[in-house]
């Protein structure tokens, strides 16, 4: 299964070079409280507010852990088919930094709680089985964010905010699988998709919630590794695709003009759209990581993981599936359906108004896709926020479905139910858009219609089959559009057929 | 009828009880005890107020017929170790002036709540880090004891718990708390003729105590004698869900189980311990000690403990890899000294502030736990040693087949003058060959003025038992308590 | 392994502890001195060791995922060398 994108390549003036990715993901996990304190994770207090005096690392304050964060660790790790270490243990990150209390980090290098899993990414949302790939996961550990440094507020201090600080992360370290930037980024997009749906981090990039270490380093196509950079805390998809051009570009052009690649920390800037040194990081390279003697190691019973297993919701490779098998949904639709959790949700809200899913679920698919995202996409609404509820969009389908409005009157029946809040049976009763299926009253308009346009008529018999929607047309129009569609065509299909 | 100043806890709460005295006038005793003491320089902080308002609660309950907290009346001094609140602390160390903490540590919390006082912040080895209260960023504690050649030389009161050593060997305080990493309870207890316990790890809460070496990281008790010890360790223990390496334990009581009649144990004595250059006195007294323990009905067997030799390199590679990470804090940003040179960046700012703040002892431990945890270092210096702390552990595992209790001495000499070893590191290590094993393997130990020297300096004898064994530590301490009757206590000549 | 004055100058630039030439002169031979006697950890053959990681054998407890703390920013600031509109400040940091 080889994929289009594999042939990434960066044309040097030596030749072609490939890139090689890995991404360290840092994403928060969703608790009211920090990792090893009980001050709140809420975002946007007032500064230094959400600090305990362990996050402010006082004289003999001491850390506790916090039991969701490794639940959720834990939980995120099944869903991407991990291993799950029954022992772990908390290691110390030591290096000095002002957005760093204690002078450490309390993260998991040696025993870290999730080992080896891995994730199915697409690069293709219109057929994605066409253009799969597996990305390895290398592990997942568990660790405590920092605080915030601000700049601008003073002209010669920084300000420090511990909010922040001691907030539960997961680290989740991807092999070096990717080879493209598109590749990095269905990745990502995968990964919080996964996440979101197993609710162990809400996936907010714009909050800090998501943000990717990016691991670039270039190489001639099959040749061995060259030399990688880390470019850190890149908070959105684009930029994670900019690092990763602007990167390999860079390392390109170092390489030919006979440079060498270093090992580094860079940083992105946005503005500038490109990556440089963070030379005041260097020296602190040596981290002295130890075994936090604080805390003992953690150990899971085997009961514990049965109970995160059986915890977890149906996930996104196994829904879209489940969408295209059993319901018969197009490929496209069962991706589109399973890629955001409370989209998947949604819709089988949706089912569940009915005993025979299988029935609506491709109409419902369609009306999703269709009707639903582009009246979101045009109010700037998340699926969560919809003014129409599954149950008002199953009986909407319901009376297209039955017969008794038109798909056409439904798309203004639904725009009365987008501005009321009305339910789709009382707007087509109050404003009198019931669909007539009545052959008589039907056939005395086609009556009317052909009485009309007698030269028409006589062409259309003379085999000018063209006008067959014309005579639609008018029988429509002058039933206001009311008239059950298939109806009309039955009866004017016979009463053109008959010889004049 | 003894004068008050001259009673511990148990003296002072029976005087109490029997209306002898009253919680005040206790307080008001020691308190004047303080301020007469300044010339020992063990008190850095006096606390009066707090030692006033904690005899009035007391004798008001009592007043009130309610029952009284174990240490109801009893004016306690307080390492400066333990974070009190609204009370500077400072650890000993520059780097922590004018720091005051907004919070009370649970080993202080937990005694004030049994109704103890505290006289004042006392005066220690910085961080913890020395043997003969010597590093204090605040002067040398002075022992209240003198040799008794004639001469006045001052002598060291031991470390790193030098200041309560102090205060309760010159009845300037009737109990102090002390903190033991490698032995800074029991050396210094030895050095002044006073009783000092180490319960199990994770008997005390670290939660609010000034960290040194969390792994090794113990409170307990100094005061004039067993039962005293007991009763206040009794105090000072018990789970706290805030230090995830405390005991979720009911605390026993170990003042009501003392018993000196050893009948059934058996007490072992490490042939390891029978170091080189020891001097005959603390031989002869170990001697004396195995005899006492047969007294008391204990069957004396030799035992080994042979990766013994390894104990102090282990921790002088564990404690200070520890401690260079646990004083990271300290850093001129969120509480204590800051220096800021002119232009000075965020960087500059933490090494001006630590070359300011920390004494040399300190610095050179942070950099021997730096340097033993680097890149290239870590598995041959902190690795092997945290395998060899195993191995240690090991053969204590293995002496407890064989025995119950171990007896060694305290400390390979008697309290030396200061001056004396401050300028070589290696001899003042040396200080801590007999209590650093124990620690390494978290178990409780006690040590008991058993002796004078030549010289007429008090001198200890350790005993070492299981984990969660105090009660026997304690039985057997008593054991040897009874029969070594030991009195001695300094002239007061300050 | 010993140590000569650029490792010493590194672990005390690690350590954030300024030093002086002269006191790196003096440092050298001190630390020297004790990581030679540390050393003789090497002779213990542990190759069949575990190293300790806790000393009493105990379990990690783990709390609830309930706000118990914070709010507290009196407290959390009322030590601090210099602070500014609720927060620390430090030299100006550029990144
Ligand atoms: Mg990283
Ligand atoms: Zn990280």
């Amino acid at each position: 299964m080889s994929m289009t994108e594999s042939t990434y390549r960066i044309q040097g003036g030596t030749g072609e070079w490939e890139v090689v990715i890995g991404l360290e993901v840092h994403a928060q996990i969703t608790t009211n409280a920090k990792l090893f304190s009980g001050a709140s994770t809420e975002f946007g207090a007032e500064p230094n507010t959400q600090v305990s005096l362990v996050d402010a690392a006082m004289p003999g304050m001491l850390p506790v852990l916090n039991k969701e964060c490794v639940r959720q660790a834990v939980r995120t790790g099944l869903a991407i088919n991990a291993q799950i270490n029954k022992y772990s243990r908390f290691d110390r990150k030591n290096y000095f930094y002002a957005d760093l209390p204690q002078g450490y980090q309390i993260s998991q290098l040696y025993h870290p709680i999730v080992g080896e899993g891995k994730i199915e990414i697409s690069l293709d949302e219109k057929d994605p089985d066409a253009h799969g790939k597996t990305i390895g996961v290398e592990r997942i550990h568990i660790e405590q964010d920092a605080g915030k440094l601000m700049h601008d507020q003073h002209p010669t201090m920084s300000y420090v905010d511990l909010n922040r600080c001691g907030v539960a992360l997961m680290e989740i370290v991807s092999m070096p699988d990717m080879t493209s930037p598109k590749e990095a980024a269905a990745y990502v997009r995968k990964l919080r998709s996964i996440l979101r749906y197993v609710g162990s981090c809400d996936g907010n990039m714009e909050q800090g919630s998501m943000r990717a270490d990016v691991n670039v380093s270039v190489r001639k196509p099959g040749g061995k590794l060259g030399t990688r950079t880390e470019t850190k805390n890149v908070n959105s998809m684009r930029f994670i695709q900019q690092v990763i051009e602007y990167e390999a570009q860079r390392q390109v052009d170092v390489i030919e003009s006979g440079g060498e690649i270093v090992q580094e920390t860079r940083l992105f800037d946005p503005d500038k759209n490109e990556t440089r040194s963070m030379r005041s990081k260097e020296d602190a390279h040596d981290y002295r990581y130890f075994p936090d003697p604080d805390l003992l190691p953690l150990e899971l019973e085997d009961d514990y993981i049965f109970d995160c297993k059986a915890s977890l919701p149906e996930l996104p490779d196994e829904k879209r599936a489940r969408y295209k098998n059993v319901l018969g949904l197009s490929a496209y639709n069962a991706a589109v359906l399973t890629a955001e959790h409370e989209t998947a949700i949604w819709f089988e809200e949706l089912l569940e108004t009915t005993e025979e899913p299988e029935k609506i679920a491709s109409s419902a698919a369609n009306w999703l896709t269709s009707e639903l995202f582009g009246a979101l996409n045009r109010m700037g609404l998340s699926i969560e926020k919809s003014p129409v509820s599954p149950q008002q969009a199953a009986e909407l389908l319901g009376l297209i479905a039955d017969g008794t409005i038109s798909g056409k009157i439904a798309k203004q029946v639904f725009e009365i139910m987008l501005e009321t809040g009305d339910g789709a049976a009382k707007i087509v009763e109050e404003k009198g858009l019931k669909q007539e299926s009545d052959t008589g009253a039907i056939e005395k308009v086609i009556a009317d219609v052909m009485a009309a346009n007698e030269d028409k008529v006589a062409q259309y018999r003379g085999g000018k089959d063209k006008l067959f929607g014309f005579f639609v047309g008018q029988t429509m129009k002058a039933m206001q559009g009311k008239a059950n569609p298939q109806v009309v065509n039955e009866l004017l299909k016979k009463t053109l057929g008959e010889a004049g | 009828m003894a004068e008050i100043f001259e009673l511990g806890i148990a003296g002072i709460r029976s005087g109490i009880a029997s209306g002898d005295f009253t919680a005040k006038e206790v307080a008001e005793t020691f308190i004047a005890r303080v301020s007469a003491a300044k010339s020992l320089n063990a008190v850095l902080v006096e606390t009066p107020d707090h030692a006033l308002a904690a005899a009035e609660a007391t004798d008001k309950a009592k007043a009130a017929g309610k029952t009284l907290g174990k240490m109801a009346g009893v004016p306690i001094g307080m390492k400066d170790l333990f974070c009190t609140e609204g009370v500077a602390t400072t650890a000993g160390s520059l780097i922590l002036e004018g720091f005051t903490p907004q919070y009370e540590s649970t080993v202080s919390s937990n005694l004030f709540k049994a109704g103890a006082g505290m006289l004042g912040k006392l005066n220690m080895d910085q961080f913890a880090m020395g043997s003969s209260n010597e590093t204090s960023a605040f002067g040398n504690v002075i022992s209240p004891w003198r040799r008794n050649d004639g001469g006045n030389t001052d002598l060291a009161p031991g470390g790193s718990s030098g200041g309560s050593a102090a205060v309760v060997s010159g009845r300037i305080c009737p109990a102090a708390t002390g903190t033991d990493t490698g032995g800074s309870i029991r050396q210094p207890a030895a050095f002044v003729g006073i009783t000092g316990f180490k319960p199990t790890y994770g008997r005390c809460s670290r939660w609010g105590t000034i960290a040194f070496a969390s792994s090794l990281d113990q409170a307990g008790p100094m005061a004039h004698d067993v039962r005293d010890c007991a009763i206040m360790l009794e105090s000072m223990a018990g789970f706290d869900p805030k230090d995830s390496t405390s005991l979720e334990l009911p605390v026993p009581e170990w003042e009501a189980g003392l018993k000196s009649d050893l009948a059934g144990k058996r007490i072992g004595i490490p042939k390891e311990y029978r170091v080189d250059n020891m001097p005959p006195e603390i031989d002869a007294l170990w001697q004396k000690g195995i005899e006492w323990l047969k007294d008391a009905g204990a069957k004396i067997v030799e035992v080994s403990l042979p990766h013994t030799k390894y104990a102090l390199p282990a921790y002088y590679i564990i404690a200070p890899a520890e401690a260079s990470s646990n004083l990271a804090r300290y850093d001129g940003v969120r509480y204590g000294m800051r220096d800021l040179p002119d232009g000075a960046g965020l960087q500059d700012m933490y090494a001006a502030t630590r070359e300011a703040g920390f004494g040399p002892e300190v610095k050179r431990r942070i950099m021997i736990g730096t340097y033993v945890l680097s890149a290239g270092y870590y598995d041959a210096y902190y690795t092997q040693a945290q395998k060899v702390r195993t191995l240690i552990s090991q053969d204590f595992d293995k002496a407890w087949e064989s025995c119950d209790l171990l007896l060694t001495p305290t400390a390979p000499s008697a309290a030396f003058g200061l001056g004396e070893k401050s300028d070589d590191p290696l001899a003042m290590y040396l200080n801590d060959v007999f209590t650093v094993p124990s620690s390494l393997a978290g178990l409780p130990a006690i040590s008991v003025p058993a002796g004078l020297d030549g010289q007429g300096l008090p001198l200890g004898l350790q005993i070492i038992g299981k984990a969660l064994d105090e009660q026997s530590v304690f039985n057997a301490g008593l054991a040897l308590e009874e029969r070594a009757g030991f009195v001695a206590k300094p002239e007061q000549w300050w | 392994m010993s140590v000569d004055k650029e490792t010493v100058k590194k672990i005390a630039s690690l350590s954030r502890i300024a030093v002086t030439e002269a006191e790196t002169d003096a440092l050298v031979p001190e630390l020297n001195n004790i990581l030679g006697w540390v050393e003789q950890l090497g002779e213990v053959d542990c190759s069949k060791v575990e190293p300790m990681t806790a000393v009493i054998p105990n379990k990690l407890r783990l709390r609830d995922d309930v706000v118990s703390d914070g709010n507290v920013r009196d407290k959390v600031l009322a030590n601090a060398p210099v602070a500014d509109h609720g927060f620390f400040a430090v030299p100006k940091v550029i990144e």
